[in-house]
Parts: C-alpha cells; structure tokens; sequence
C-alpha cells in the first residue's frame, strides 16, 4: 500500500485532533477555536485519493479481485452473482460458437463482476492498510505480573487473564487493557489516537483506564487486566477497520432485499423475451440476453454497495472514531435528539473574562489598568483571560508602565478560600484587589471606602445573566480605597456553536444541553450557544430519564460520556459515543469510541451516517435510472431486423445492433469503475432540510442517471462501432 | 359540437363530478371504518354469524378470514354454476368445469373476467345468487385490506389492525349497498332496463330472427361499475344498448367506476390523521389517470384519420372520445368493462390500455385494490427517496425496515411475474397460440393482454383471443386468484408489521411525504418500474405495431 492511505490526521494536517483537551496545555483551547465544521470536510480527508492513486489502487487489488471471482464470495451480492453466471454462460458459448462479439461481450462481462470486486479491495484494502500499521505497533510484549505476596514474576503478555495484576514501569508497553489500581503515570497513546501528546492515567476516577499496546513513558503504575488477550481494544480496531467482522447491517440488507426483487423482474424479463421472440420470428441468442438482463439488473448499485458500507465505516476511522457495529452508524443517520454536555462540548469549560466594567462615574483606563495589574500574577485560565482582555484596552505606555511595576517589586496578593481575593501591592503602596463582590467590598469598607450603589446593580446584573463578576479595586497610599469595576467572567461558548445547532435543527436534530449548572446560569447559556433544550443540575438518573422519555416518544437519541456513571445512559442511547480517555466501563457501554476525545465529533458522526445512507439512495436511484437509456439501445438492436420500425427507439442513432448491444454492455461495466470514488468519498453531504437534500440528489442521480447513459453509451459506440465483428 | 369539444366538455364534466363527490363520500368511508356503533341490520348480521364485531384481529387472523371467505366464496359459486342447470330458472345453459371454475376465481376476486357468454353462459339464479352477491362482497373485501393497511400505518405499537368480518359488512352495507341502489335509479332513468320478462323473439331487418334477453341489469349495471367489477350482464358489456344507452349513462358509468377509488386517498388522508397525504395519494392516482387517458385518447384521435375514422369496435352512440375515456379509466379501476372492444383500438391505443393496467391498478385501481397498490408504490418509493435524504425511510413515522420492504418487494413482484411467464408460455404453447385471432405482434398483444387483464384482477378482453379453452381457463384462474390473493396478505403482513412500530415524530430531517416533490417521485417510480418490466415485451407488440 502506498503511504496514501494511512488514516489522513497523518497526511492531511487540517484534520489533526485536538488531543485530550483536559491534559493538554493552553494550545489546545486556541486550536478548538477554529471552526468545528470545516475541520473534517470530507472532501480534504480523502484529498489524497486522487485519481492516479485511485489507478494505482485499482491495479494492486487486482489479484484480490481475481481471488474474489471465487464463486461463494460472488454469491454475497445477488445482482454480482447474477452477472458471474451470466459471464460463465457466455463464455461457455464464446467458447463453443466462437465470434468476435460473443468475446467481446464475454470480456467486458467478466470484467463487470472484476470491478465490482475491484471496488470492494480497494475499500478493504484502505482499512487493511490502518490495520498494518495498527499491528506493527502491537508488538509482542511481555507482563510483569504480580503475585499476591508482592513479588512481580515475568509472563507473557498472551497469558494474561482478566483480574491479574501487573506492573508496568517507565518505557514499558501496558500488555492489556485494564484499570489502574495504584499510581499515576503519564502514557504515550498515539499508537491508538494519532495524538503524540502523553496523557494521564491515575488509579480512581474517570482516567483509571488504560489501554494494551501504549506505552508508559515516566512512574509507575499497577494495572488490573479487564480482557482478555486477542481481545483487546487495539485486537478489536485491528478486526474492526480490516473490515473480519463485517456483518450487513440492517439498512443493507433491506437495500439488498430490494435489488434482489429488481434482479428477479429482470431475469423474468429477459427469460420472457426469447417465447416472444421466437413467436415474433427471431430468437435471440444467449450472448445478446445475457447482455440485456447484465445492462438491466442495477449492477452499479449491486458492484458498489459493499465498498460503500466499508468506506462508511472508514471514514469514521479517518475522524478517529471507532464504531463496534456499522447499525449504530446507520442508527447515527436516524438521531433526532442530541445530548451535549455543556462543559468543554459548547463551552471552552473555564470561564473567561469577556467584559470590563467601569464604576459609575469612572473611565474605562482605571479599571481596565488595576484588572491588568491584579491579575498578572494570577496563573488560573480565568486570571490569564483577564490579563489577555485588559491588555488589549490598555495603551503601549500603559501597558509598558504596569509590566514595569511588576518586576519593580511588587507583591502578589494570592487568591485564598478565605479572603476570595487576590491582588498587587505596588511599590509606591497602592494595593489593588480583585475577587468575589462580597469580598473586595468588605475590604473597601473596612479601608475606609464607599461601594456605589451602581456597582452592586452591575454585579447583579451579571450574576442574574449566569456569569460571575469580579469586583476589582483599589487604595492608593493616604486615600480611602475606590471601586474601580467590574470584571465580567462566563462560559464562553466556542464560536461557531450557535451556526452548527442551527444547521442541526435544519437537518432536524434536537439538541439538548447537560449540565451540573443551576437553572439560571443553564439557561442564559443554552439561550447564548442556541440549543434547544437544556438539563439543569443534572444528574446520572436524569439523563437516563430524558433518554428514555425520548425514546419513548419515538426518537433515536445520540450522547457522549466519559465516566463510569455515563455508562448505563450510553448504552441506553441509540448511538452513544465514549471519549477513548473515559473509563473501560463507559468505552465497553457505548457503540462507538472517539479516540480524539472530542464530544462535537458526534455531530461529524451523525453527519457521516446520513451520508452513508444518501451514498446508497443516489446510487441506486443511478442505477435504475440507468435502465432507461440501455433499452433503447439494445431492444431496437435486438429486433430491428424483424421490425425496422424499431429503429425509431435507437434515439442514440447508434451505428449498428451488436456495436449498440457492446457499447451498453462497456459503458454498464465503465460507470462501475467512474463512480467508485464517489462510492468511497461518500456523496457530498451538507446540512439541509430533507426536501432540499430530495430535490438535489434526485436532481443529480436521478436525472443525471437518465442523461448519463444516453451520452456514455454514445460516445462508447463511435468507438466501438469501429472494432472487427460489429457488423 | 365537434368531437374535440364534446370530448373535453365529457372529461370536465366528469372530473368536477369526481371533484365533488369525494369529498363528502371519502369522509363518509373514513367514518364507516372508525364507527364505534353498529347499525340494526349489521348486528343482526354479526348475531347470526356469531361474530364479535367488538373483537379485533391480528393481521394473521384477519388474512385467514379474507382467504378462508375467498376460497369459500369460490367453492360456493363453483358448485352454484356446474348445478345451475337443475336448479330453478335455468336457461339450458350450462358451463365446463374449468368455465365455473374461471367464472367463480373471476367474481370472487373482482376481475370478472368472463370466459363464458354472458346472456347464456349464466343462469338468472347464477346472476343474482352468485354473481351479484360477489359484486358486492369481493370490493367490499378489497376496502377491508385497504382499511387494515392504513390502520397499520395510523395505530401506534398496536397488534390487532380491525376485525374483518366488521370491516366486510360495513364496507357492503354502508358503501357499496346504497350508492349500488342510487346509481341503479339513475342507471334506470337514463334508460338502462330493469325487468324479469322472458326473452323476446323479433325479426330483425335483414329477416332473421333474434331472441333479446331482458334481465335486472341495471342494479347490476350499477354495481358492476361502482364496485369495480367490470362483469356485464350481456356479453358485449357496456357497448350493449341495454346496459348502456346513451352518452350520459357512459359517463354515469364512468363516474360509478371512478367514484369509490378516487375517493379512498381522502379516506385514508382522514384515517391516518393528515389530509395531506390522502392528497398526495389522491395526485398520484390523478396523474396516472391523467396520462393514460391523454395517452388513449391521442392515440385513437390520431387513429381516427384512417377510412374507418378510428370507429372500429367502438359504439357510433358514442364516439372516440368518450371511448378512449372509458377504455383508460376502465383499465386503470380494475374494473374491466367496456363500451368499446379494446381488440379494435390503434396499436398505441391498446398499447395504452395495456400499460394502464401493467401499472398494478394504480390508476386509480379498484376498489381498496387501489389504495393499497399505491400505498405499496408508496412504501417503495420512500425506501429509495427517504436513503437520499440521509435516513432509515420511513413512511408516517413507520420505519420501512427489511421485513417491510421484503413484503413490499414481494407483494409488487407478483403481478410482473405472472403476466412475464403466462405471456411467455402462451406464446410457445401451440394451446394458446391456437386461440388467437390475430398474428404478429397483435396477436402477442392480445395474449400479454389476457394475463395482465387476470393477473391485476382487471377483467377486460382483448376480445379477439377466445379465452374459453381449458388450459387459457385454468391458467387465467390462476393469475387471478394469485394475482389479487397473494398480494393481499403479504399487504396484510405489511400491516402487522407496521402497526408494531412506534410511530416516530416528523421532524425537519424526515422525507415529507406530502410535497409535490414526492408525488413527482411517487409518479416517476411507477411508471419507471412499470416500464423497465415490460419495455421488452411492448416492444415486441403494441410498439411493433405500432411502428410498422
């Protein structure tokens, strides 16, 4: 495999994870602000399959394609099988009764069913290739077990059972996947997640489990093994992007069901033309019925709908998410309620300062300049937010000034439960104070000074908004101490939230927002992010309750988790997603894992569900529109002879029968091959309404199938038209 | 007047009427079938029976009542038809046992196709015992399925989809009883005659003698149409002047044969609790008919330039135009009369009436055959359209997963296939190819016609095939007893499985299926798949005809 195909977050830099957002450092937030929706744009994650490397792909499958030929494979697919034995049957008669046309048509049959096998490796083949490099990483390794009494003995990492404990040291590779029970450590996981940025893993809690195959790169930790060896979380990805365990899900069997019908009419169709035709006065040979029923039964959809399903799949594993089942990415389509959790999925999960608010009576400068100063020291996000704001309403001068009284000497006032105020004293003596209101005005009083009334109605009026002021302040040497402001903190809702709920709702998803938050705060953030609904001061119990009550009324509900006591309410959901730095309980509970542990991926998932599901509509609707042009190629090629009249229906003007017959029988065999990048691709998708989403893709396969043919197989006939035999 | 203005004013006149009528009787059916009460005469009925009309049925049990009074009915009628000649009121007549057997399948499955000859082949007993009865029981049956079908669709994580014995004895009594008795009145005082004299000898002009047959035809004549039916009392059907006077009871009968299918999508609009879809369905089935009609029309227009003036087989009392009209809509209902030989038409033309009942009597279809045919359409049409909108299909809310399209699927394979082999086995078989009148591709046309005409339960003739052989009897019987018997319950099954499922609610991301892009779809799907199964063996007929 060319290096192409390996998962596009290692060649396609638009797509890099964001990387564990609770571990990493302050980076991590200023990446998240870039827009959600045009990170994974499926166009630029599959940029690398252009088409000479499609080319090159295709011919390297092309062994696996022959090995696929086997008849038992063939038979997974009806409508393949169909063309297969169609193929044989015409071979049999090329071989007995040989003509050029016979051959040609024999050719071009065998080289249907090869395309269609082609399709299908090349889709494999790019999960085949993620696995290879999966299995390099999981290299044997042995385990350092302990035994009751303490001593560690050395096992391999095969004969591991669930329960035993190991130790892993420094620079070793975790054997299995576990719980952590003692220690902390920090663990190198892009084997898994792509992501070189170590995480922490700590015995207790939410990040107790780990994962076979990372590595630990400093301390120690002691793990309990909860699988057992072979069926391990990277033995699972190993099966899972190979594409072993691949089973039809519900919507292609249904789909399957429906081409089969297809192909049955068909097969009559064709079987009842030879009684007419020998009626008429003309019997058909079988090479010119083979052809027609081969033309007629939806090979396009039939060739192509198995690398559709297994692109599906990848391309949740080129966004980093694993799905244990392609149900739950189907049931991913289907999602009509969303449950976001508020903090760090449409909040950045620290509160930042957003507004600075002078004193009634007091210009901007003085407060913007004691924010700047108190804050400086402060290492909190929300003491950097401050300094980051104020800095941009401060002057060069000023702002040379405040860094200059800092390293003259100033002392930090730190932040402490007690006095819930932090600040600065200057050199020249002016101390200045920030904090909770009730704090610093207790500070002004007891100095000597007077709290406006003003004031109070501005921290009023935040607190009631749901944000948090901090009131700042400051006492010059010899003079009563002054409320300078207001400091203005919320959750800052990520930019773009507001845009992509809105395309949710248009696609006719509810989204609903979790929150440990109280009602009022809840509320004046769902009201900002533009969620529909939100779940105040919720609890584990309340979020199975709502899933429920959604369920009930019929709708498929979609969620996130991370914890131990997200797992019942992920299993309860039609699509629940763990975050791959969440508890083994959660990641077991959920159909799919996010190795990127990023909670918006659920709405790419949600997006990458429908598109599988549209893929197969528009190419079946191509492929039946398809039809309509071959029978006018072939059926006035057929009887022409017996009924010159016929001739009107070669609309085409196509030059003779057998050239008209072959040109459909290439082009049926060509838009196999033409259309397997879009199979794999996945039909454009954007967010819309369905009536809009109807109107284009039946617009553009449905009528674009009627049209397509018409010109293709013209086109294929002024070339064949010149071959031997054609007369 | 010239034709084109008299045939227009014709077409508008029935479509007002059309307009007008299904309003108040699509509501009157949806009330019909959600009546928590029971009329005197239905209890009585239910007491005698011993049925609990309070009980209702899962779809299992309510396809074994359907098959159970079905095949009862035919055995019944089988034995009534071989025993006419020693029961009262023979006529001499009598039939082969595979005639009876043809004619029983034809009444009980509303395809009244008619081997036999109608002023001699049935006794008055046969007419009024066996035949009438069926008229009024086989589309009561076909509004039974409809109903159980939309039930499924309207109930939510239900088992039961109504009780069938209920559904059948409402759907007589309270639809097809009194509109058979107003449209009989009418029928009367249009001129059609109602009497029980003995037949009439006269001398007609040339010298010769002729005996006329007198008869209860217009309260058959009414239900003939009205049900969907199509058998006539005389063998020429509604070309007879005593079934069919003149061009107003042409278009009293056309209105009759239309009324009741055109007038269920506002039934089921009602019943599934939005109007809208009923409009969609009620579009759908308008279009079809629309275009068949537009498509005849033209065709026997165009034909009517010839030396004969395109009148050949048609009844000069009525013309070209109110001929194509009937010959469409008459093929569109299932119903199968004709004031026209359809034999005579242009190839297009019959081409036409050909291709309007190949799309499974959709347009409009029989009674409650047709609603349920569209609702199939329907299913199949979301399956492919509800993939391109990014969601598992769903119809109502009803998902359509893969026991519900395998039903569908199924359900819609059957007619092709039976029409496919039939036609291709005739076509060989030197027993068909012996019964046939024309050569060519006409006379390919008229055997295709014969196994459409059964197979979708139509019951009209390309009446130059004599059909009245043992093997066309016997194998016609067939395509019309699995023609309209195995769709049925696999449209049962659909029910149960629909009626199951919680209905989920609509939101922007589902398909609606209520906007004229849909019913486009709705449209393009049947006629697309109609045409994809049977473009080559058109070709090789009407086409070829039509061509040369």
């Amino acid at each position: 495999m060319t290096p192409s195909v390996i998962p596009s977050r290692m060649t396609d830099p638009s797509s890099t994870p964001p990387g564990d957002t609770r571990s990493a450092g302050p980076d991590s937030a200023a990446a998240e602000r870039d827009p959600v929706p045009s990170r994974h744009s499926n166009g630029r994650s599959t940029a690398a399959l252009s088409l000479r490397s499609l080319g090159r792909q295709l011919v390297a499958t092309f062994p696996e394609a022959v090995r696929k030929l086997d008849p038992r494979h063939v038979w997974r697919s009806p409508v393949v099988f169909v063309v297969w034995v169609g193929s044989l049957l015409t071979t049999v008669v090329a071989v007995v009764d040989p003509s050029w046309f016979a051959w040609s048509v024999t050719v071009w049959l065998w080289a249907t069913v090869l395309f269609a096998n082609m399709a299908e490796a090349v889709a494999e083949g790019r999960g085949k290739a993620q696995a290879a490099t999966l299995r390099a990483t999981r290299t044997t390794t042995t385990a350092s077990r302990r035994s009751a009494d303490g001593s560690t003995e050395t096992v391999a990492a095969s004969d591991l059972t669930i329960g035993d404990l190991v130790v892993v040291r420094p620079g070793e590779v975790i054997p299995g996947d576990g719980d952590v029970v003692e220690g902390m450590a920090t663990v190198d996981e892009s084997a898994i997640t792509g992501e070189s940025a170590p995480v922490i893993r700590e015995s207790g809690g939410d990040r107790s489990a780990v994962t076979g195959g990372t590595t630990v790169l400093s301390d120690g930790i002691t793990v309990r093994i909860t699988t057992r060896p072979g069926e391990t979380f990277i033995d699972r990805m190993i099966s899972l992007v190979e594409g072993a365990a691949r089973q039809k899900t519900p919507n292609e069997v249904a789909l399957t069901i429906l081409l089969t019908t297809l192909t049955i009419i068909f097969v009559l169709a064709v079987m009842a033309i030879q009684p007419l035709a020998i009626y008429s006065g003309q019997e058909q040979s079988v090479v010119v019925l083979v052809a027609l029923l081969v033309c007629l039964i939806p090979t396009t959809i039939g060739a192509l709908l198995s690398a559709i399903g297994i692109a599906g799949m990848d391309r949740l594993v080129q966004h980093n998410v694993l799905a244990m089942s392609g149900r739950a990415v189907e049931a991913a389509g289907d999602v009509s309620t969303l449950l976001l959790d508020k903090t760090g999925t449409i909040t950045f999960g620290n509160r930042r300062a957003t507004e600075l608010l002078a004193a009634p009576g007091l210009g901007d400068a003085e407060v913007t300049e004691a924010a700047y100063l108190s804050s400086l020291a402060d290492e909190t996000p929300e003491g950097r937010s401050i300094v980051e704001l104020a800095a941009a309403g401060l002057s060069e001068g000023t702002r040379t000034r405040a860094d200059e009284a800092r390293s003259d000497g100033a002392t930090f006032v730190e932040f402490t439960a007690q006095t819930r105020m932090s600040g600065v004293d200057l050199p020249d003596g002016t101390a200045v104070r920030k904090g909770a209101s009730d704090a610093v005005c207790r500070w002004v009083s007891e100095h000597g000074g007077d709290v406006p009334r003003g004031v109070l109605t501005i921290v009023d009026a935040i607190a009631t908004a749901g944000g948090t002021p901090l009131v700042v302040a400051s006492a010059r040497p010899g003079e009563q101490p002054r409320v300078l402001g207001v400091v203005h903190l919320k959750d800052v809702v990520k930019p773009g939230m507001k845009e992509r709920f809105a395309q949710l709702r248009a696609m006719g998803i509810r989204t609903v927002m979790i929150t440990g938050d109280n009602p009022l705060t809840a509320r004046s953030i769902a009201a900002e992010a533009g969620v529909d609904d939100f779940l105040a001061e919720a609890t584990p119990e309340d979020k199975m309750a709502l899933i429920r009550k959604e369920q009930e009324g019929g709708r498929l509900v979609a969620m996130t988790g991370d914890g131990t006591n997200d797992a019942p309410a992920l299993a309860q959901s039609d699509v629940g997603v763990a975050m791959n730095t969440g508890t083994s309980a959660a990641k077991e509970a959920a159909n799919m894992v996010d190795l990127d542990s990023d909670p918006t991926k659920l709405i790419d998932i949600v997006s990458i569900g429908k598109q599988l599901l549209i893929t197969r509509g528009a190419l079946t609707t191509f492929s039946i529109a398809n039809d309509i042009a071959k029978y006018f190629a072939i059926i006035p090629a057929m009887f022409v002879v017996l009924f010159p009249g016929l001739d009107a229906l070669n609309v085409m003007g196509l030059s003779t029968p057998k050239s008209a017959m072959l040109s459909a029988v290439i082009f049926n065999a060509l838009i196999i091959v033409a259309l397997i990048p879009l199979s794999l691709r996945g039909v454009r998708y954007r967010p819309a309404g369905s009536t809009a989403l109807l109107r284009r893709n039946l617009l553009v396969y449905g009528v674009g199938g009627v049209i397509a043919p018409f010109i293709g197989i013209k086109l294929i006939d002024l070339v064949v038209s010149h071959l031997p035999g054609m007369m | 007047m010239s034709d084109t203005v008299s045939g227009l004013l014709t077409i508008a006149v029935l479509v007002a009427a059309l307009a007008a009528a299904h309003v108040p009787l699509g509501s009157w059916m949806a009330r019909v079938f959600t009546d928590a009460r029971h009329w005197r005469v239905e209890r009585l009925v239910y007491r005698l029976c011993r049925i609990d009309p309070a009980s209702e049925q899962r779809w299992s049990t309510y396809a074994v009542a359907v098959l159970g009074f079905s095949v009862v009915g035919i055995v019944l009628l089988v034995a009534l038809i071989a025993l006419q000649g020693v029961l009262p009121l023979a006529r001499g007549a009598s039939m082969n046992l595979d005639t009876a057997l043809n004619t029983a399948v034809s009444f009980v499955t509303n395809t009244n196709w008619q081997s036999y000859v109608g002023e001699s082949g049935a006794s008055p007993l046969v007419q009024t015992l066996g035949l009438t009865v069926q008229n009024f029981v086989s589309p009561a049956v076909g509004l039974a399925v409809a109903v159980a079908l939309v039930r499924g669709l309207a109930r939510s994580s239900g088992a039961q989809i109504g009780n069938f014995w209920v559904d059948l004895v409402r759907g007589t009594v309270r639809v097809l009883l009194p509109l058979a008795v107003a449209g009989a009145v009418v029928l009367l005082l249009g001129g059609v005659i109602q009497n029980l004299t003995s037949p009439t000898s006269v001398t007609t002009l040339s010298g010769g003698s002729q005996v006329v047959q007198g008869g209860l035809v217009a309260s058959q004549e009414a239900i003939k149409e009205l049900g969907t039916n199509g058998g006539g009392y005389f063998n020429a059907n509604s070309a007879h002047p005593f079934e069919n006077p003149t061009a107003v009871t042409n278009l009293i009968e056309i209105f009759l044969l239309l009324v009741i299918p055109f007038s269920l999508p506002r039934t089921y609009g009602i019943l599934v609790g939005d109007r809208r879809q009923g409009w969609t369905v009620l579009a759908f089935m308008a279009t079809l008919w629309g275009l068949m009609v537009a498509a005849v029309t033209w065709a026997e227009v165009s034909a009517a330039s010839g030396p004969l003036g395109g009148l050949e087989g048609k009844e000069l009392r009525f013309g070209v135009w109110p001929s194509a009209l009937f010959a469409a809509s008459t093929t569109g209902t299932s119903t199968g009369a004709v004031n026209s030989m359809h034999e005579s038409f242009s190839p297009l033309g019959g081409g036409g009436v050909l291709f309007s009942m190949l799309l499974g009597e959709v347009s409009p279809g029989g009674v409650g055959s047709g609603l349920y045919g569209a609702l199939l359409l329907a299913v199949l049409t979301v399956f492919i359209a509800g993939l391109m909108v990014g969601r598992t299909p769903e119809l109502l809310g009803k998902q359509v997963g893969r026991r519900e399209i395998t039903l569908t699927a199924l359900a819609l394979l059957v007619m092709p296939a039976l029409v496919l082999v039939f036609t291709g086995i005739g076509m060989v078989a030197p027993l068909v190819s012996s019964q046939m009148s024309a050569s060519g591709p006409h006379g390919l046309t008229e055997v295709m016609y014969a196994y459409a005409s059964a197979a979708n339960n139509n019951g009209s003739a390309f009446a130059g095939f004599s059909a009245d052989s043992p093997y066309t009897n016997l194998t016609l019987a067939l395509c019309m007893f699995l023609g309209r018997f195995v769709p049925i319950v696999l449209v049962l099954a659909l029910a149960g499985s629909l009626v199951a499922q919680r209905r989920r609610p609509v939101n922007a991301g589902t398909l609606p299926t209520h906007t004229p892009t849909f019913a486009g779809l709705f449209v393009g799907v049947a006629v697309v798949v109609t045409g994809l199964t049977f473009f080559p063996a058109l070709a090789l007929g009407p086409l070829a005809e039509a061509l040369s």
